[in-house]
Formats: C-alpha cells, sequence, structure tokens
C-alpha cells in the first residue's frame, strides 16, 4: 500500500514537471509570487510576531491547568458556566485535535450535553489565540477583532440552538462516573503565573507593533521605542524564570512550544508558498485572475458571502494556512463580509472533520450543526460588511 | 493483566504506549496492551483527555503522559 503510494506521487510529479508550461510568463510569474510571498512572511512576521505566539501557545499548554478548565463540562455543572467556560475554552485547550475530539465526545456522552459540547467544539479551533494573534497581525485588527468576538459569540449560539433542537433528547441521558484530566502540582501562586503570562504578552505586544501610517500621536511614539520595551520585557522574562521557575519547567515549556512550531510551521509555510502562487501578493496578479475572484466573493452580497461561508465549511485549513489564503483573497478583491464569513466557517468545519463528528453525534445532527455554521457566518459576514464597507 | 491505552493517535498518545511497553518489557511483567483509538469507546470510559491509561477497567490517569514510576505502582511492581 505504501509502495502504490509513493509511486502515484512520484507519476503525479513527473506529469506536473513534464507537462505543466512553466516557461508561460504566467507561470513564472506566479512562482515569482509564491517566493516573494514567503520572504514578506519571513521579513514582517515570523520574527516579531509567530515565534513569541509559538512561545505563548506553549506556555499556555504547560502552564494553565487544564482540569480546572474541563470541571466546568462535567455533568454537574450549571448550565450558564458551561457555555461560558466552552465559548471561550478555545484559547486555552485547543491548538491540538488530541484534545479537542475526544473532549467533544466525552462532555456529549458524559457531561453537560450536546449544547455545551457543540459550544466547545466550534470554539476550539476556531479562537485559538495563534490564529486570532496571526488574523490581526497580517489581515488588520479589525478583522482579527472581528474573528475573535464572532467566534466566541458564535460558540454560545451554536451550542444554545444545538441544545434548543435537541432538548428532549437531553433528559434521558445517562450520567455515570467521569474522570478528569489529573492536577498537575502546583507550586507557584496564581499570581506568579499571571504576572510571567502578562510578560509574554508584552513581548508579544510591543515586538509585533506595526509602524503607523502617520508619524504623529501615541502609536509613534510606541513605535519608536518600541524595541526598548521589548528589551526590558524580555528582561523581565529572564528575571522571573531565573528566580521563579524550576528548570524541568522551563524545560517542557521548551517542549511544548517546539513541538506547535514543529506541528505547524511546516504547514504555514506551504500554504503560504501555495497562496502566492495561486493568488500572489496583495496588488499582483498570479495563477487566478482577479476577475473570477472579484466576481465570486468580491463586494458584500447574499451569494459572495453564502458562498465564501460554505466554501470555508467544506475546505480543509490547516492551523493557520487560512490566514496566507484570505490575505491573497483579500488582495485579488474579496469583500470583507466575505472575508470573515469564511473565517469564522473555515477553521471550524471541513469535510473530515464533519465525517468524525458525524461518527460521534449522527449525520443528522453533524447536518444541522453545520448549517448553523454556515448560516451565522453568512449573517456575521453581511453585517460585518455592510458597517465596514 | 488487561491494560488499554486510550487515545486517537497523537503524539502523546504514542508516547504513553512506548512508555508502558518499556516499563512492561524492563519488569517483566505479562499483559495484554491494547490501543483504543475510537473515539465513541474512549467516551465510554468517562475520561475527559487524552492520552488516558486503563488497566482492569480502572482509570489510572487522564490528560498526561504518567511517570513511569507511577506505571510500576500501578502493575504492582
Amino acid at each position: 500500500m505504501r509502495d502504490r503510494y509513493y509511486l502515484l506521487v512520484i507519476v503525479g510529479v513527473f506529469l506536473a514537471a513534464y507537462y505543466i508550461p512553466w516557461s508561460a510568463p504566467l507561470i513564472r510569474q506566479s512562482g515569482l509570487e509564491a517566493f516573494l510571498m514567503l520572504q514578506e512572511y519571513a521579513r514582517e512576521h515570523v520574527l516579531t510576531c509567530l515565534i513569541p505566539a509559538l512561545f505563548i501557545a506553549g506556555a499556555i499548554a504547560v502552564f494553565v491547568s487544564q482540569a480546572a478548565v474541563i470541571k466546568y463540562f462535567g455533568p454537574g455543572a450549571k448550565k450558564i458556566l458551561a457555555y461560558s467556560v466552552a465559548s471561550v475554552s478555545g484559547t486555552i485547550l485547543a491548538v491540538c485535535s488530541c484534545t479537542v475530539l475526544p473532549l467533544f465526545a466525552g462532555i456529549y456522552m458524559r457531561g453537560g450535553g450536546i449544547g455545551p459540547a457543540t459550544s466547545f467544539l466550534y470554539s476550539g479551533p476556531a479562537i485559538n489565540v495563534l490564529a486570532i494573534v496571526l488574523t490581526a497581525r497580517v489581515l488588520g485588527w479589525k478583522l482579527g477583532l472581528a474573528r475573535a468576538i464572532g467566534a466566541v459569540g458564535f460558540a454560545y449560539l451554536i451550542g444554545l440552538c444545538m441544545h434548543f433542537i435537541y432538548r428532549k433528547e437531553e433528559k434521558n441521558r445517562e450520567s455515570k462516573n467521569f474522570y478528569l484530566p489529573d492536577e498537575e502540582d502546583k507550586i507557584r501562586p496564581l499570581w506568579k503565573d499571571v504576572v510571567y503570562m502578562a510578560t509574554l504578552v508584552g513581548i508579544l505586544i510591543f515586538a509585533a507593533w506595526g509602524k503607523p501610517a502617520a508619524p504623529v500621536g501615541f502609536w509613534m511614539a510606541v513605535w519608536e521605542v518600541k524595541w526598548y520595551i521589548t528589551i526590558g520585557f524580555l528582561i523581565l522574562l529572564g528575571m522571573e524564570l531565573f528566580f521563579w521557575f524550576r528548570r524541568d519547567e522551563m524545560k517542557s515549556w521548551g517542549e511544548s512550544t517546539w513541538g506547535f512550531g514543529k506541528q505547524i510551521l511546516p504547514l504555514l509555510f506551504g500554504g503560504v508558498l501555495v497562496a502566492g502562487f495561486l493568488l500572489g501578493r496583495p496588488g499582483h496578479e498570479a495563477l487566478i485572475p482577479e476577475k473570477w475572484i472579484q466576481d465570486l466573493v468580491g463586494g458584500n452580497s447574499l451569494w459572495a458571502n453564502l458562498f465564501s461561508s460554505i466554501a470555508g465549511a467544506l475546505m480543509y485549513f490547516a492551523t493557520l494556512t487560512e490566514v496566507p489564503i484570505l490575505q491573497g483573497l483579500i488582495g485579488s478583491g474579496m469583500g470583507q463580509g466575505p472575508a470573515l464569513a469564511l473565517l469564522l466557517s473555515g477553521p471550524a468545519l471541513s469535510l473530515p472533520s464533519m465525517l468524525v463528528i458525524r461518527s460521534i453525534i449522527g449525520t443528522e445532527k453533524m447536518l444541522v450543526y453545520s448549517g448553523l455554521v454556515v448560516v451565522f457566518s453568512t449573517v456575521a459576514g453581511m453585517i460585518y460588511g455592510a458597517w465596514i464597507g | 493483566m488487561e491494560i488499554k491505552i486510550l487515545g486517537p493517535g497523537c503524539s502523546r498518545c504514542s508516547a504513553t504506549e512506548k512508555l508502558v511497553m518499556d516499563v512492561l518489557g524492563e519488569t517483566g511483567v505479562d499483559a495484554n496492551v491494547e490501543k483504543v483509538t475510537d473515539l465513541m469507546k474512549i467516551a465510554e470510559y468517562g475520561v475527559f483527555g487524552t492520552p488516558a491509561v486503563v488497566i482492569d477497567g480502572q482509570v489510572k490517569c487522564v490528560g498526561k503522559i504518567p511517570k513511569k514510576e507511577d506505571v510500576k505502582t500501578w502493575i504492582g511492581k
């Protein structure tokens, strides 16, 4: 089986190398765009934004107690708390399908039921820290903020809708014993952890501080001293690590950061290359004609929003690759509304994830869930597009 | 002895499996090790996080890679 797979890949690469008209001007232009876009990411976003964000994600995975969060999903927990925690828990628990899907199945079968389970399922991939930070950085803070607000709000709404639709089934669900993840031993008071997290966020904010359009006012004043502030935070971080943390904790922080990096960076760079090849940087034409994109998802019509939210729901985006793809699409004429619609439906759903979800909650509930995501994304896209445009 | 490793197949789950196998090899304890990857089966154990280790029907650890010494105590060595 494996050998056959390799043979297929090799034949595919051979055929592509043989038949694609590499010397045609359009293909050359597209290839160039792919690498220019990669360079833009390498120069603008990797050191100041991605790397600090990866360290934050690593720190969250190691130092935030997952058990403390998950206990709110148990069968006895208060409903309103369960929804609230579920809709923001993506920031703390997700990034890895290792956690999301088993936890979803657990909440559905043993814990709070279908409502909190779908809230969590939606918010998990949609609002992780890395995705929001990179969206705000590359696509602008308005879209980043709209994504964050939309994702939390949707998690709430979709969970409540699912609970309401299936409220009759909920009553006779069995509640047997369940097991939460084990607490790690606490060695530091909470405020030290909070200060440490705040220091990391400070490094991210000031290192990623963008140059303002007009050289006046507060934003410019900060821009001029941003490296001094960043270095100040780095020294502070060094002192915190030296006085408060054990060596093995720093080691597991490093390991989990490296784990995320290993998992995400190759996919992201591949995504940037593909987006550059197909769509080009903003203002530069590449393989797909800009007219097609403007016709399909330009402006803010109902059709444009619906199309991009359905496309987003079916397509699989590897972690964070939605950002370069959207950057290319917006640069080629996609409207702001459809862009938000795609951001809200894209990462949460894909054809493969629908199949897994179906195996847990069944075909009908899966279709209702997907339908809710598509409808809400379309509506949010239209509202945002009307408001921005 | 029946040992079950619950996890959908992520890297931490395989690390857990390898660790349990290593301990069994070192101590020479005879046990059936089974990997449970089906999400519904995992949920039936009521565990809210993976990887999890279940020995003779008892949930021993949830949501983390266990320590070697802990595995040794669970299998009675």
